[in-house]
C-alpha cells in the first residue's frame, strides 16, 4: 500500500527505513551491574564503570546476550555465532567513556523479516538488515538552567538492541504497522517492554523520496522519535519537505534532523562533517562474542508462539475475521485471555466480548489485561449464562459491569440482582396480555400493517419485566397474540 | 647490621617475622630516606600516615602470629594505579584533584597480603614515554650517574619513578606497568629487576588505561626472588576484567631453584641491530656464556618480523590510547578549564591544558590512524603484522624454552637528550616491544655496566604463562652477573 | 603520508584538542615524520593473515544478570568539577 505524494511534477514515492533502539529487559546493565529501572533519582543507578572512571572495565551481562538472540530468533533472523564489540568514538557529556560500546562490522544478528498485517487485509513484508547490542547513553537535560546542561548517567550503559530495517517501508501507515508489529513481537518475547513514553523504544526514521521506479533519493535521518504517531507525522512532513525542495530546484542534503511535534516540522541538527567519523575499532577490553550453537537451539525451542503463528492458528481454529485475529494477537496477554474465554465456546462470541465489553472496561479504568478486574474464566461463565438463557445478552452487559466492581462471579451477580431471564411462557403471556389490553391504539396500528410498533410493545414488556423477559420468547408470543 | 633500607623484600619479611625489627621501624626508615632523597623526584606523593598505620596494624598481626605473606613490607605504587582515598594523577594535569574512591585489584591484592604503602611514584604522563621526562610534575633523576660527567640521567620510563625508588633504596619494591617496555626498560636503566607478566596474568581493573591490549602490571625489585614474591600476590584472575585469564597462580618463588640443564635459550639474530652498541653486544654474549654455564644450550633462532614491531606498536598503542583518553573531558572528574564559552570550548581547552605534548601527539596519531579512510591502511594492517610477530614467537618456542636479548639499545641517557625527535625516543623500546605485542612475559635483570659505570640489563622472554621458567633462568643470570647496585643505593642516601 | 595543516586541524577537532594556528605547522611536521616511519609496514605481506583480535587465549566471560552495583551517587559525583542537585553540570549544549 504505497502512499504517493502528489507533487507539482508528478507522483513521488516515499522510501522509509527505521532504526529502532529497544531497551533490553534485564535487571542490570549491559556491561555493569547497576540497575536499569526507570525513574530513579539522578545518578543513583550508576556504577563507576558507567561513570567511566579511570581504570574501569566492561564485563558483559549474559542475559542481555540471550535477549538479543531471542529477539533475533523472533525476527526469523540469522544468528551470528561470532560477533564483535566495537567502540564508536565521539564526545558528548552523557557519553562518559567518550565512546559507545556497540557492534559495527560483525553484529550478533543478521538478516530477518517482519510481516505487517495492514488494515485493508493485505500483508507486507519488511526486511530486517541486522540487530546488534550496544550501550545506551545517559541523559542530558538542557532546560534546567539557562547556562548549563545537566547530566544524569542512570541510563548510561543500559543494554539496547538496535534493530535496523531494510528501506522497504512505503508509507506512514506501514511505518506504524511495522512499529506496532515489532513492539508486539518484543513484548511476546519479553525482551523489551516497547514503552515509547518511557523511552524503552525509540525510532530513528530514514526518509527519502523518488519518482516511482526511479533511483533512490538522498535520505535524511530523523532522530529519536518517541511515539508511533510522531513517526507517522515526521515521515509526512519530511517527505513533503523533500518533494518541495527538489521540485523547487534544490537538492536534498544528507543530514540528521529532529522532529518538532509542536511546530510539525523537521529541522536540521547542528552538524559538523567530522561528527560522522566514529573511528570504529574492536574494543580491546572485550573479546569476540562467541555463541554455542546448542545454546541458540535451546533458546529457539523455548520461544513462545509468536504473533504471526498465533494469528494463523486463530484464523484456522476459530470462526474469526483476519482483523479480529490481528486485534486478539496484538498482545500476548490478550491472546491468552481470549483463548481461555473461547475454550469450548463460540470463538466469535468470545472475541466480541473481549474486544467489546472487556476492552471498553479496561480503557475506561486505565487498566491492562494483566490486572483485569474480570478473569477470563468468569467472563467465560457469563457467556455460558447467556447461551443457556439464564440472562439476556443486554442484561449480561450490566452483569459484567457489576462483576468488575464486586469481583463476584456471573452467577452470583445474576442471582443477587435478580436478573435471571424470564423465559417462562406463562409469565410472559400474562405480561403480553396486560400490555395488549392497555394499548388498543397500538394494537390497531400493528393490525393496519405498522410492523415498527412491535418494537414499542417489546419495550413496554421489557420495562414491565425489568428487562428480564427473554426477548425471543416475547417476540414470538407478541406476534401470535397480535396476529391472532 | 644492615640498614633497614638495604633489605630486600625477602630479607625484610624474614626479619619482621624473626622480630629483628618492627614494621614501624622499617616503614620509618624508608620514609626518612624518601624525605632525604626528594631531589630525585621519584615519588609524586608520600603517604606517611598510611604507611605508619599499615605498619602498626602489621606489627599487631606479627605479634599474634597472624602475619600474612607480605605483612609489613613497605612498597611504592606507580601513580597509575588507583588507590582509594589517595590522589591519583597518572602524572598528568588532567587528573588534577582526582581522588579515586576505589582501589585497583593489583594493589588491593598487595594490601590483602599485608603490604604497606609508602607513596605513589612518578611516571611518564599516562605511561607514554621511555624516560619519565613527560611527567607534568617534572622528570625523575636516575640515582646512577656517569663516571665521566655529572649530568642528571633519565631513569627510563614510563615506570621511572618506581625504578629509581627501588634502585636508590627508597623502597624495597614497587609496582610498575609495562605497555611497550615501561617496566623492563627503566629496570635496565636503573640496575634493578623488572618483570612484565603474560598479558592477562594481572588484572587491569583500576589501572589508568593507556593501551588496553598491551598494558600489564608487574613488580620492580632489586632481586629476582623479590619479583617472584611480589608477582605471586599481584597476579590472579579478576572477574571485573574481561581480559583477565583464569589460570592458577603458581608459587613463583619455588621456580627459582629449578635446574636448567638441558633447557634451550634462543638467541634471535634480528635483535643484533645495525650500529648496535658493542658494549651491549658484549654483555649479551656474556649472558649466553652464563646460561651455558648453568647447563643450558644456546640456539640461534629467527624472529623475522622483529623490525616491524615498533611501527606496529606506534599505530596500535596510540589508537587505543586515543580512545581510552577520551573520558578525560572535564565533565566528571579532574581538571576543567575555566571558560565562559560553550561545551566545545570547555572540551578543547580542558584537554589542551590537561594533556602534555607527548600525550597530545599520541592521541593525534591514534585519532588519525583510526579515522575514516585510514583504518585499513594503518590499524588493520598493524593488527595483521601483530599476528605475524606473535607467530614468530610461537614458532621459536617450539624449539627453545626461553629467549635472551638485551633489554635496551644503550644505557641511561641525559635528561633533555633525545627530546627533539620523538622517534629517537621511541627507539628505546626496540627490544621490549615485540614481547608486549605478542602478550608474552618478559623480565629485565641487571647484568653489567657500560664503560661509564651505568647499568645494562639483559631481557628474557618466555612463552605465555611460563613466568616460572623465565624466573628460573633470570635467577641464573643474576647469580652469575653478581651486579653491584651500591652506587645507586649510596646516591639514594645522599641525594 | 605527509599531513597538511588542514588535516591536523581536523584531527585535533575530532580529538577535542585545541591547536592554535602557529602550532599547526610544527605539529604537522612532527606527525608526518612519525607516519612516514610507520609506513614501513606497507612493505610487509599480510595477505591471508588475520588481524590479532585477542591477545589472551580466552572466551569472553559472561556476568549474571544481577544488580550488584550503583546506588553510590556520592562516589560518582565526588570528583565532579561542577554538580547540582545530583546532576553533573556542563556548559549548555545547543542541539
Amino acid at each position: 500500500m504505497t502512499a504517493l505524494i502528489q507533487g507539482a511534477t508528478g507522483d513521488w514515492e516515499m522510501v522509509i527505513g527505521l532504526e529502532v533502539h529497544a531497551q533490553v529487559t534485564s535487571n542490570a546493565k549491559l556491561f555493569s551491574g547497576a540497575a536499569t529501572a526507570f525513574g530513579a533519582e539522578p545518578n543513583t543507578q550508576v556504577s563507576l564503570v558507567d561513570a567511566a572512571m579511570p581504570g574501569m572495565l566492561p564485563v558483559i551481562n549474559g542475559v542481555c546476550v540471550e535477549q538479543a538472540v531471542r529477539t533475533g530468533l523472533g525476527l526469523k533472523a540469522e544468528i551470528n555465532l561470532v560477533s564483535v564489540f566495537d567502540r564508536k568514538n565521539y564526545f558528548y557529556p552523557d557519553l562518559p567513556q567518550g565512546y559507545q560500546i556497540s557492534q559495527f562490522t560483525q553484529p550478533v544478528v543478521g538478516k530477518g523479516e517482519v510481516v505487517l498485517d495492514m488494515e485493508d487485509g493485505t500483508e507486507r513484508r519488511v526486511g530486517i538488515t541486522r540487530l546488534h547490542l550496544e550501550q545506551d547513553a545517559g541523559k542530558s537535560l538542557h532546560d534546567q538552567d539557562p547556562r548549563a546542561t545537566y547530566v544524569d548517567l542512570n541510563r548510561s550503559g543500559v543494554a539496547l538492541m538496535e534493530i535496523v530495517s531494510e528501506p522497504d517501508i512505503r508509507s506512514p501507515d506501514e511505518a506504524a504497522a511495522y512499529l506496532n508489529k515489532l513492539r508486539s513481537i518484543l513484548r511476546y518475547l519479553g525482551t523489551c517492554d516497547g514503552n515509547m513514553e518511557e523511552g524503552s523504544m525509540r525510532a530513528d526514521v530514514n526518509v527519502s523520496v523518488r519518482k516511482p521506479g526511479g533511483a533512490l533519493g538522498t535520505r535524511c535521518e530523523i532522530k529519536n522519535v518517541n511515539s508511533i504517531r510522531f513517526v507517522q507525522q515526521a515521515i509526512e512532513v519530511e517527505a513533503a519537505r523533500q518533494v518541495e525542495l527538489i521540485e523547487g530546484g534544490g537538492a536534498v542534503v544528507q543530514q540528521t534532523r529532529l522532529f518538532d511535534p509542536d511546530k510539525g516540522i523537521t529541522r536540521a541538527m547542528r552538524s559538523k562533517e567530522e561528527s560522522h567519523d566514529y573511528r570504529y575499532f574492536p574494543d580491546p577490553d572485550l573479546l569476540p562474542l562467541e555463541l554455542d550453537i546448542d545454546w541458540v537451539t535451546d533458546i529457539k525451542a523455548g520461544l513462545p508462539e509468536l504473533p504471526d503463528d498465533k494469528r494463523a492458528r486463530f484464523l484456522a481454529d476459530y470462526d474469526l475475521t483476519p482483523y479480529d485475529c490481528s486485534v486478539l494477537v496484538a498482545e500476548r496477554e490478550i491472546a491468552e485471555y481470549f483463548e481461555v474465554v473461547a475454550l469450548g465456546r463460540d470463538g466469535k462470541q468470545a472475541a466480541n466480548w473481549v474486544t467489546g465489553e472487556l476492552f471498553g472496561l479496561l480503557n475506561r479504568e486505565g487498566r491492562t489485561m494483566a490486572d483485569s478486574p474480570v478473569s477470563a474464566e468468569d467472563l467465560g461463565a457469563l457467556i455460558d449464562l447467556i447461551n443457556d438463557g439464564t440472562v439476556s445478552n443486554r442484561l449480561a452487559k450490566d452483569v459484567f459491569e457489576e462483576m468488575a466492581l464486586s469481583g463476584k462471579s456471573a452467577l452470583a451477580v445474576v442471582e443477587e440482582k435478580g436478573l435471571k431471564q424470564i423465559s417462562n411462557i406463562g409469565v410472559i403471556e400474562a405480561e403480553v396480555n396486560k400490555v395488549i389490553a392497555a394499548a388498543p391504539e397500538q394494537v390497531a396500528q400493528f393490525k393496519s400493517g405498522n410492523e415498527n410498533v412491535l418494537g414499542w410493545f417489546i419495550g413496554q414488556i421489557m420495562q414491565a419485566t425489568g428487562g428480564k423477559a427473554n426477548p425471543g420468547t416475547v417476540n414470538e408470543i407478541l406476534r401470535k397474540k397480535l396476529s391472532g | 647490621m644492615v640498614a633497614l633500607t638495604d633489605l630486600t623484600i625477602a630479607e625484610a619479611r624474614d626479619g619482621l617475622l624473626a622480630k629483628e625489627f618492627s614494621a614501624r621501624e622499617l616503614a620509618e626508615a624508608h620514609l626518612t630516606a624518601m624525605e632525604a632523597a626528594r631531589g630525585f623526584n621519584a615519588y609524586l606523593k608520600e603517604t606517611p600516615e598510611r604507611a605508619l598505620a599499615g605498619a602498626e596494624a602489621a606489627d599487631k598481626r606479627i605479634a599474634t602470629g597472624d602475619a600474612r605473606a607480605l605483612e609489613g613490607v613497605p612498597l611504592a605504587i606507580k601513580d597509575l594505579f588507583c588507590t582509594d582515598g589517595v590522589a591519583t594523577t597518572a602524572a598528568s594535569r588532567i587528573l588534577d584533584g582526582f581522588t579515586p574512591h576505589y582501589e585497583s585489584t593489583v594493589t588491593q591484592n598487595l594490601w590483602d597480603a599485608g603490604a604497606v604503602m609508602l607513596g605513589k611514584t612518578n611516571l611518564d604522563e599516562f605511561a607514554m614515554g621511555s624516560s619519565n621526562t613527560t611527567s607534568y610534575f617534572g622528570p625523575v633523576e636516575n640515582p646512577w650517574r656517569r663516571d665521566s660527567d655529572n649530568l642528571p640521567l633519565v631513569p627510563g620510563g614510563s615506570s621511572g619513578g618506581s625504578a629509581a625508588a627501588v634502585a636508590a633504596h627508597l623502597c624495597p619494591g614497587a609496582t610498575g606497568t609495562d605497555t611497550g617496555g615501561s617496566i623492563r626498560q627503566p629496570a635496565s636503566f636503573c640496575g634493578v629487576v623488572g618483570l612484565k607478566p603474560t598479558y592477562g596474568r594481572c588484572s587491569r581493573y583500576g589501572i589508568v588505561a593507556f593501551a588496553s591490549s598491551l598494558d600489564q602490571a608487574g613488580p620492580i625489585t632489586r632481586t629476582v626472588r623479590d619479583s617472584a614474591i611480589l608477582l605471586r600476590h599481584m597476579a590472579g584472575f579478576d572477574p571485573r576484567d574481561s581480559t583477565s585469564v583464569e589460570c592458577e597462580v603458581p608459587d613463583y618463588g619455588a621456580a627459582l631453584a629449578r635446574p636448567l640443564k638441558g633447557l634451550k635459550v634462543g638467541i634471535p639474530k634480528e635483535y643484533r641491530v645495525e650500529g648496535m652498541d658493542p658494549e651491549i653486544d658484549a654483555l649479551w654474549q656474556k649472558g649466553i656464556g652464563w646460561l651455558k654455564d648453568a647447563g643450558m644450550e644456546a640456539v640461534d633462532i629467527c624472529l623475522p618480523h622483529t623490525s616491524t614491531a615498533l611501527p606496529v606498536y606506534y599505530i596500535l598503542a596510540p589508537a587505543e590510547a586515543s580512545s581510552n583518553l577520551a573520558r578525560y573531558d572535564g565533565v566528571r572528574f579532574g581538571h576543567r578549564a575555566e571558560n565562559d564559552g560553550e561545551l566545545l570550548d570547555m572540551y578543547e581547552a580542558t584537554r589542551s591544558e590537561g594533556f602534555g605534548a607527548e600525550v597530545r601527539r599520541r592521541i593525534m596519531i591514534g585519532t588519525y590512524v583510526l579515522s575514516a579512510g585510514y583504518y585499513d591502511a594503518y590499524y588493520l594492517k598493524a593488527q595483521k603484522v601483530r599476528t605475524l610477530i606473535s607467530r614468530d614467537f610461537a614458532t621459536a618456542f617450539e624449539s627453545v624454552d626461553v629467549i635472551l636479548t638485551p633489554t635496551a639499545p644503550g644505557a641511561a641517557f641525559a635528561i633533555g637528550e633525545k627530546e627533539d625527535n620523538p622517534i629517537s625516543m621511541y627507539l628505546n623500546d626496540v627490544f621490549t616491544v615485540p614481547a608486549s605485542l605478542a602478550g608474552l612475559p618478559g623480565i629485565s635483570v641487571p647484568a653489567g655496566m657500560d664503560g661509564d659505570g651505568l647499568p645494562l640489563g639483559l631481557q628474557l622472554i618466555a612463552p605465555s604463562f611460563d613466568e616460572e621458567t623465565m624466573i628460573a633462568v633470570a635467577a641464573a643470570i643474576e647469580a652469575r652477573a653478581d651486579f653491584d647496585g651500591s652506587a645507586a643505593a649510596q646516591a639514594g642516601k645522599g641525594a | 603520508m605527509s599531513l597538511d595543516k588542514a588535516t591536523v586541524a581536523r584531527i585535533a577537532a575530532l580529538a577535542r584538542i585545541r591547536v592554535v594556528d602557529d602550532e599547526l605547522d610544527g605539529l604537522a611536521q612532527e606527525l608526518s615524520n612519525i607516519l612516514v616511519w610507520i609506513e614501513q609496514l606497507d612493505a610487509i605481506n599480510t595477505e591471508d593473515v588475520p588481524p590479532m583480535s585477542q591477545v589472551a587465549d580466552l572466551k569472553l566471560l559472561w556476568r549474571e544478570d544481577e544488580v550488584t552495583d550503583g546506588a553510590i551517587p556520592e562516589k560518582v559525583l565526588a570528583n565532579a568539577p561542577a554538580a547540582k542537585d545530583g546532576f553533573f553540570t556542563v556548559p549548555k549544549v545547543i542541539e
